[in-house]
């Protein structure tokens, strides 16, 4: 980030979102289960931050909490705080929150078809999602609409914007939903594994159109995904998270160079490459905890060749290794000696 | 379209023969023929003349071949009770039963709609519960029964609305206003006896579609864009509404049967109060006649109800472009 | 809502619904010996006819000075076994028809299916009441037959539906791929899987012959008299209402209540099956089929 960008946008010293002690609670048959456990995080402007894990580490819902989305009957417990910019967003009335959806904050969800209401049309959504936060009438929003689909590269727009969802391809709804996202120009934008569901080739377009948004409005992203390639090419910062628990934070190089904690070691040696095509795949065994089932010690400690007898009865705490680094892990130092995931990077 | 039009056509065509053979078949069933009706009193030689005139002597596969021939050019025989053709009979009878179905039909489909949402907004709450119940007691109550409460309610305890009939006796005698709203005033009870049990029915699947709705995963996405609870409730229910409409359609042949009570309870002179009249006159070419009138106003009603659910959902709007150009595949993927 | 489970063993029967059918089990069983008077016969055509509720007739009499709680229990025998027996019929043919539709050859199952759209289009309480027209009174295995036979369509379609669903599972392909025959494999690997739609089904079904004979009844075709059943005893008020009012507010709660019963454990029993079988939700939520 060069030193004339920073002058150009004022910004002030706090964090963009900063998200302390999280946890997601649901209820299970023992009482409430903590899904996702005191995960903090922070973003800052202009930044992109990919959260990483497998499915059920809780990376989704740590997303939708930012929005108070989490779906009925989980809730948020209590002592958690998630300021956006400098805003206090669980103590917010409906109104007010609603203010910050869409308008500060745009979210992207993994499943294009299921993001869009299959009965309205295209611009009739973005309409929606531009008169929630601006007053106008329904021919200038419908204007403001079409411009939206344009600016994410949607060719002939006034045709598209009075077609139905079912009408557009997959990578085309996307950029619908994108536009959706995008078009209050949200200093802070959510995607949740957006390009999960897409083929390659259209991944790598809503990839650039993303990256192209965040340079051009200086938006923050928190990207989620599972992929390790995207977060290669994505990020700035990376934070893997393990059955509800954020396990290591790392600028993007030192993730790929030096990761410390094992399972983020495991991440990085299962991903295939051409250097070892014709080999067999290289798999992380066992699974991966079911909510709750984990009381005492580390959640990593069955699949984790490292684990030492420490690791079943305390649970580590996040340490710091460098200025940027921190790991939840109590070998920390050791394993960074071990550098298995090298020959894993992209 | 064309397709679908021509197979909803061709359903409605086997609907009517089916019916038309139904009610040959009362006809066969029912005691003596109608040429013993017309010559009642009339030595036998004269009857046994007036069955070959009628072709009541005929095989029975020819009757019924004459039978279809004749309801083809509208000729649904002669009426021994009315002694008047039964065409004509119809031709009185039809619109007053319409003018009871339709309104009937609009208020339940406007009225279940209204309630289901309110009590998926509400869900689990008290307000929701009682209600449910409720619905569950007019659902379950027989429409006759029901149609008697009313009575006693509003023409009998409270007495505002006229018990019965479908105009007063002074009516001609009354302003062109005042003829309307005395019309009107004998339609309210017997619509809302006949709309009641379906604004039961169509509520408890509003309800359910609606929070079908509200769980779907495009409604999660709207809420992220900061869409207001009114607007967020709207997009729900434009989704919601459609298995209702169809539903509203599913039940047409079942509104055909409350009329037939609430006629008889309201003596309201439509198909059903004419064709229980008939039953007690003997008079079965109009038994006959009601059957099949009935089940083709049902059929096509059920086929353009279908049809309104058909160009309301985009979805299958799509399949009804892609049939009319070509018979290609219905899923197109552009880019 | 809270929903509870239908199979919970210890409370069932302390449920209002479940006391409900069990009074109405217990009176259809033993209706001769606790009616006060015999149904048919008139007391005492002077003194006895047409009396507003009262201790010793506490449902009144009828204008021919019969007892109306002697006939109402009377009726109640009438009425549920003619729609237990008319539900029987239907359930049978429904499945007997669903079941060899799901195995039908696509062409087969096309005509099949477009036979039952037909079916189900036609006004079931028009065809009735016309085929009771022209037979004239019935006795009650009859009607029962007339119902049972016109009120299998809504049966049939949720059972070809479940069973093609089920023919397309790996165990029935297997199944078939070993040669195993046709029936074996419907009664070993399929009755067990829509036996739940046969349960919900059937308890609609009693539910709608229950208002359909009412109805019939009520329009005095449907019984020869003096058979009573709760639609006849409100035939005999019909048109009376503001004199004989008890003919029909007690057979007629008495129906109303029951059908909102069955229909409620039909309610109780689809949500209680649904989650655990291969049925989607949409077989089991069927319209009230077209009654009354």
């Amino acid at each position: 980030m060069t030193v004339s960008v920073t002058v150009s946008v004022p910004r002030s010293a706090a964090p963009l979102l900063a998200i302390e002690s999280l946890r997601v609670l649901f209820p299970g048959a023992t009482g409430e289960i903590p899904v996702v456990d005191d995960v903090s995080l922070t973003i800052a402007h202009g930044e992109i931050v990919c959260l990483v894990g497998e499915s059920g580490s809780g990376k989704s819902l740590t997303a939708l909490s930012v929005l108070r989305l989490i779906p009925s009957p989980g809730r948020i417990g209590a002592g958690t705080r998630i300021r956006f910019a400098n805003e206090e967003l669980l103590a917010l009335d409906h109104e007010a929150l609603r203010a910050i959806r869409g308008r500060q904050v745009g979210m992207v969800f993994q499943e294009p078809s299921a993001a869009l209401n299959p009965v309205l049309r295209i611009g009739t959504q973005l309409v929606d999602a531009i008169r929630a936060h601006v007053r106008c009438n329904r021919s200038e929003a419908w204007k403001r609409a079409v411009d939206a689909l344009a600016s994410v590269g949607i060719a002939d727009p006034e045709t598209r914007a009075r077609q139905y969802p079912h009408e557009l391809s997959g990578g085309m709804r996307q950029r619908v939903v994108l536009a959706m996202a995008l078009v209050h120009a949200p200093p802070l934008l959510i995607a949740d594994e957006p390009t999960t569901a897409l083929d390659v080739t259209v991944q790598a377009q809503i990839l650039d159109l993303l990256r192209r948004a965040v340079a051009e409005r200086d938006m923050a992203l928190l990207l989620i995904t599972h992929d390790l390639g995207v977060v290669a090419e994505m990020a700035t910062r990376v934070l893997v998270m393990y059955a509800g628990r954020l396990v290591e934070e790392a600028p993007v190089e030192t993730i790929f160079t030096q990761p410390a904690h094992p399972y983020t070691q495991a991440l990085l040696a299962a991903v295939p490459s051409l250097a070892t095509a014709g080999e067999r795949l290289v798999t992380i065994a066992g699974q991966v905890p079911a909510p709750g089932s984990v009381v005492r010690g580390c959640a990593f400690r069955a699949r984790c060749p490292h684990a030492i007898a420490m690791c079943e009865s305390e649970a580590p705490p996040l340490v710091q290794l460098g200025s940027a680094h921190r790991v939840r892990c109590h070998l920390a130092h050791e394993s960074m000696q071990t550098p298995a995931a090298r020959e894993g990077t992209p | 379209m064309l397709r679908r039009s021509g197979a909803a056509l061709m359903q409605l065509a086997v609907v009517m023969v089916t019916a038309a053979s139904l009610a040959f078949l009362c006809l066969q069933l029912a005691p003596g023929d109608p040429a013993t009706a017309l010559g009642e009193g009339l030595p036998v030689a004269v009857r046994e003349q007036l069955r070959a005139r009628y072709g009541f002597d005929a095989p029975i596969g020819v009757q019924y071949l004459r039978w279809l021939q004749s309801l083809l050019v509208g000729d649904f025989g002669w009426s021994t009770s009315q002694h008047r053709p039964v065409i004509d009979v119809l031709a009185d009878a039809i619109p007053n039963s319409l003018r009871l179905v339709i309104p009937a039909f609009m208020v339940s489909v406007l009225a279940g709609t209204l309630i289901g949402v309110w009590q998926a907004v509400h869900r689990g709450t008290r307000r929701d519960r009682t209600a449910s119940a409720l619905l569950l007691v007019v659902y379950s109550a027989p429409e006759f029964w029901l149609a008697t409460w009313l009575i006693i309610l509003f023409a009998g305890v409270w007495p505002i609305l006229p018990p019965s009939g479908i105009s007063s006796v002074w009516a001609r005698h009354l302003s062109p206003l005042g003829q309307v709203t005395d019309a009107l005033r004998h339609l309210i009870l017997p619509v809302l006896a006949i709309a009641l049990v379906g604004t039961a029915t169509l509520a408890r699947h509003q309800r359910a579609s609606m929070l079908d709705a509200l769980a779907l995963p495009f409604m999660r996405s709207a809420r992220a864009s900061g869409l207001s609870r009114g607007r967020l409730r709207y997009v729900a229910w434009r989704h919601a509404v459609l298995p209702v409409l169809t539903m509203a359609g599913v039940l047409l042949p079942s509104y055909l049967g409350g009329l037939i009570f609430i006629e008889q309870i309201f003596a309201w002179p439509g198909l059903g109060y004419t064709m229980l009249r008939a039953i007690g006159a003997h008079d079965y070419a109009v038994v006959a006649a009601v059957v099949i009138v009935g089940s083709g106003l049902t059929a096509t009603c059920t086929m353009l109800v279908k049809g309104a659910v058909h160009v309301l959902d985009p979805r299958q709007r799509q399949v009804m472009h892609h049939g009319m150009h070509h018979a290609g595949p219905v899923h197109r993927r552009p880019a | 809502m809270i929903v509870r489970p239908v199979n919970d063993l210890a409370t069932w029967w302390q449920r209002p619904a479940i006391r409900w059918l069990l009074v109405i089990a217990s009176i259809t069983i033993a209706a001769p010996w606790c009616a006060p008077y015999d149904p048919n016969t008139p007391l005492d055509l002077v003194a006895l006819a047409s009396r507003s509720p009262s201790w010793a007739h506490p449902f009144g009499t009828d204008p021919y000075a019969r007892d109306v709680l002697s006939r109402t229990l009377h009726g109640t025998r009438v009425t549920v076994l003619i729609a237990l027996s008319a539900a029987l019929l239907s359930t049978l043919i429904g499945t007997v028809y669903g079941a060899f539709a799901g195995f039908a050859r696509p062409w087969l199952r096309l005509v099949l299916d477009r036979m039952i759209d037909v079916a189900l289009a036609l006004p079931r309480v028009l065809i009735v009441l016309a085929m009771t027209a022209v037979l004239g009174p019935l006795p009650p295995v009859a009607l029962a037959m007339l119902i049972g036979v016109t009120g299998w369509f809504t049966t049939a379609r949720q059972i070809t539906d479940t069973v093609s669903a089920l023919r397309g599972r790996e165990f029935t392909m297997a199944a078939v791929a070993l040669g195993v025959p046709w029936a074996r494999v419907v009664r070993v690997h399929l009755v067990p899987h829509f036996l739940p739609v046969l349960v919900v089904s059937s308890t609609f079904g009693v539910a709608n012959a229950i208002a359909l004979e009412a109805g019939l009844s009520f329009l005095g075709l449907g019984l020869q008299p003096p058979t009573a059943s709760w639609g006849a005893i409100m035939h005999d008020g019909a048109g009376m209402i503001d004199t004989h009012w008890w003919l029909t507010v007690f057979p007629g709660a008495a129906t109303a209540l029951t059908v909102l019963v069955a229909n409620h454990v039909g309610d109780r029993l689809r949500d209680h099956f649904a989650p655990d079988h291969v049925l989607a939700t949409d077989t089991l939520s069927l319209p009230r089929a077209n009654t009354a």
